[in-house]
């Protein structure tokens, strides 16, 4: 049978599947309508549905669209419990990231009734300890062994896989970072469970108490809810700079379990070096304030008003993929879906229209201020306040106002 | 040198619009092209047979008509072509893609260098490099700008993080995701198009792979759409119109009265 078939008696031939779906894989070419003459019922073509399902929930009405789904045998659900993140770190700090998924944790795991633990790996992480538990972890799974080295993730995909299938916890999540991204596929693939990519939402479904895991896709056109249903631990990476960090707890209760038990496996990767980025405008992910230059600006040597905005407001610069590709400035101030993913408090979009792969990277800024010569550029939409003028009379009146009073 | 490069067909969402009045995805005259990273990713492989010879095969999971992202691939200088496609791997999520690939790839005698996008510009997850690697039980690097130097068993590739990057060393064979500061790709060329167009592609079906079947397509991924939605869209702010002066001033009070500065803190 296929995986996903049309019920034609049920479709009544409204177009609403062809219009929803995102893969041009439903037509109305099939038969006709029952009692009518002028509508085809849906046609779904297999060689284009990736079983995304937007037209079986467009369908809600007539339930004319059914998936159906024989998944291979997953884990025992009941043996899981609790929910689990991991405490990422690097060069002897936390990741920034971190107290935003015990945060999200602790939100879930109050849904649960269960608890929160943080599984931390790596070379003197001992010293990481009192700040995890501060923020009201529960627990704290620990390998600290001087054999893994910050860098060392198929180690240290590993060793948390073999933590998750000791502790089974119901859910892990990790960051959305470099690091996240990369070493928790690494585990899923080997403990054989579903993981979720850069979810910007998560909460427990009342009516089956699974993990729902939103996230956006296609540039952030369309956002979808992601269900593990019956492998564990559910996971998920968490995008940085969307949920709100945990509150630090008066009295930390938590407790610490070694488990030096595991065998340390031997890397097969080797750190040379770590080359921090010179510019300290570059670290576009923690800023609170970016200003960020697109076509507008015309001429490389016309980033110096952009730099100089960014300095007066004590923030980092952006840039559009136009930009870049320009060759204006390098990749790494690159703001959008082929470049960074930003949520400042105030962003500031100048000569830049808003194309929807840069709105894909910054429209979950606190606030968004636009200042474009043209009126109908898309940026204004997303914008809370627009300045329609010349970036070049604009910028120069902003910074003088910045740099002596108010702002 | 044996390089192995995946890529993925998707819709190209630069010319992805908003029908603002029904809220959905406008399709119509939205092309199907090799995923933008993934160009990337064939350059950088072609580059490493241009320097120390051998085979660059390019290979996608898709429908039948991905074909067409895979002779797009062959004319930008890949030497052969290889589509794993079958409707038992519908509807895989990342979990299952990996999986089939990595059949794949060993059905194929494995690589020295599997190279990939660092994530597709549809599903935007970056999820199947490692994944592959996990199931071919070799080692991955994500994010990689620079492939300074590669012996026969041995690679030194520069990692992009957030804060910096960090130079690496692994034996081979390794997943390299790559990002796209590593190279500027090519065009195609006249000859390479011609011979792209008369090339054999073969097509791997699920029997072709030595795959568990039900760790493929939609019975083989855990993960499970339930529902997918049009983020609301905003409808825009205050626009202010005038001199610079004027429009500036405006501004500021505004900020001002919302309790927001964007004046450097003096710290």
């Amino acid at each position: 049978m296929d995986p996903i078939r049309v019920i034609t008696q049920n479709c009544v031939g409204c177009k609403l599947c062809v219009k929803v779906c995102p893969y041009d894989a439903v037509a109305l070419t099939g038969p006709l309508v029952e009692g009518r003459t002028d509508r085809n019922t849906a046609v779904i073509d297999l060689g284009k549905c990736t079983l995304c399902g937007a037209c079986v929930e467009a369908c809600a009405r007539y339930n004319a669209i059914v998936i159906t789904r024989r998944t291979f045998k997953g884990q025992d659900v009941a043996l899981y419990s609790g929910v689990a993140i991991f405490a990422e770190h690097r060069r002897g700090k936390i990741a920034s990231v971190v107290p935003e998924i015990i945060g999200a944790a602790r939100a879930l795991a109050k849904e649960r009734a269960s608890t929160v633990s943080a599984i931390l790996v790596g070379n003197g992480v001992r010293a990481f300890v009192d700040e995890l538990l501060s923020y009201g972890v529960d627990e704290i799974w620990m390998i600290d062994n001087p054999g893994i080295g910050d860098f060392d993730e198929d180690v240290q995909s590993e060793l948390v896989a073999e933590i998750l299938l000791e502790k089974r916890p119901e859910v892990f999540l990790g960051g959305g970072t470099v690091v996240g991204r990369s070493l928790l596929p690494r585990v899923a693939a080997r403990i054989l469970t579903g993981l979720t990519a850069d979810c910007t939402e998560l909460s427990i479904d009342p009516e089956t108490q699974l993990l729902k895991q939103t996230r956006p896709a296609f540039g952030g056109n369309i956002m979808a809810t992601i269900l593990t249903q019956n492998h564990r631990p559910q996971m998920a990476t968490v995008r940085h700079k969307v949920m709100a960090p945990a509150a630090k707890v008066s009295d930390p209760k938590g407790n610490v379990v070694e488990l030096n038990h595991i065998p340390i496996p031997k890397s097969k990767l080797e750190f040379l070096e770590f080359v921090e980025e010179k510019s300290a405008t570059v670290n576009l992910v923690e800023a609170d304030v970016i200003v960020s230059g697109g076509r507008g600006i015309k001429d490389p040597k016309n980033f110096d008003l952009i730099e100089k905005l960014a300095l007066a407001t004590g923030g980092a610069v952006g840039a559009s993929r136009a930009a870049v590709d320009a060759g204006w400035i390098p990749y790494s101030h690159q703001v959008g879906q082929t470049g960074k993913t930003v949520k400042p408090t105030v962003y500031i979009a100048c000569g830049i229209s808003g194309a929807i792969q840069h709105l894909a990277g910054m429209k979950g800024s606190d606030m968004i201020i636009a200042i474009n010569s043209d009126p109908n550029a898309p940026i204004f939409d997303v914008a809370h306040y627009g300045i329609v003028g010349d970036l070049f009379q604009v910028i120069p009146e902003l910074i003088k106002r910045l740099d002596s009073t108010g702002g | 040198m044996k390089v192995i490069v995946c890529i993925k067909q998707v819709p190209d969402t630069t010319n992805v619009r908003i029908n603002p009045e029904t809220n959905t995805l406008v399709r119509e005259g939205v092309q199907s092209i090799i995923n933008p990273f993934d160009v990337y990713a064939l350059e950088e492989g072609v580059r490493l047979k241009e320097k120390h010879g051998g085979t660059v095969t390019v290979m996608t999971m898709g429908p039948p008509q991905a074909e067409s992202a895979l002779r797009d691939a062959l004319a930008l200088g890949a030497d052969n072509a290889y589509l794993v496609s079958d409707r038992a791997l519908a509807g895989a999520d990342t979990l299952a893609t990996a999986y089939a690939l990595a059949c794949a790839i060993r059905k194929l005698g494995g690589a020295d260098v599997i190279l990939m996008g660092r994530q597709a510009i549809d599903g935007d997850t970056g999820q199947v490099g490692p994944g592959v690697a996990e199931n071919l039980g070799i080692s991955h690097v994500t994010d990689i700008r620079k492939i300074e130097e590669i012996t026969d068993s041995r690679i030194i590739v520069e990692r992009l993080l957030e804060d910096g990057y960090a130079r690496l060393a692994t034996r081979l064979p390794v997943v390299l995701t790559v990002v796209k500061e590593i190279n500027i790709p090519r065009l195609p060329s006249l000859k390479g198009k011609l011979a792209a167009k008369k090339a054999q592609v073969p097509v791997l079906k699920a029997g072709d792979i030595d795959a568990e079947v039900e760790r493929l397509g939609l019975n083989g991924s855990p993960t499970q759409v339930m529902r997918i939605f049009t983020p609301t869209r905003p409808s825009g702010g205050k626009k202010f119109t005038g001199d610079a002066a004027a429009t500036v001033g405006a501004l500021l009070s505004e900020l001002t009265a919302a309790g927001i500065s964007i004046r450097k803190s003096k710290k």
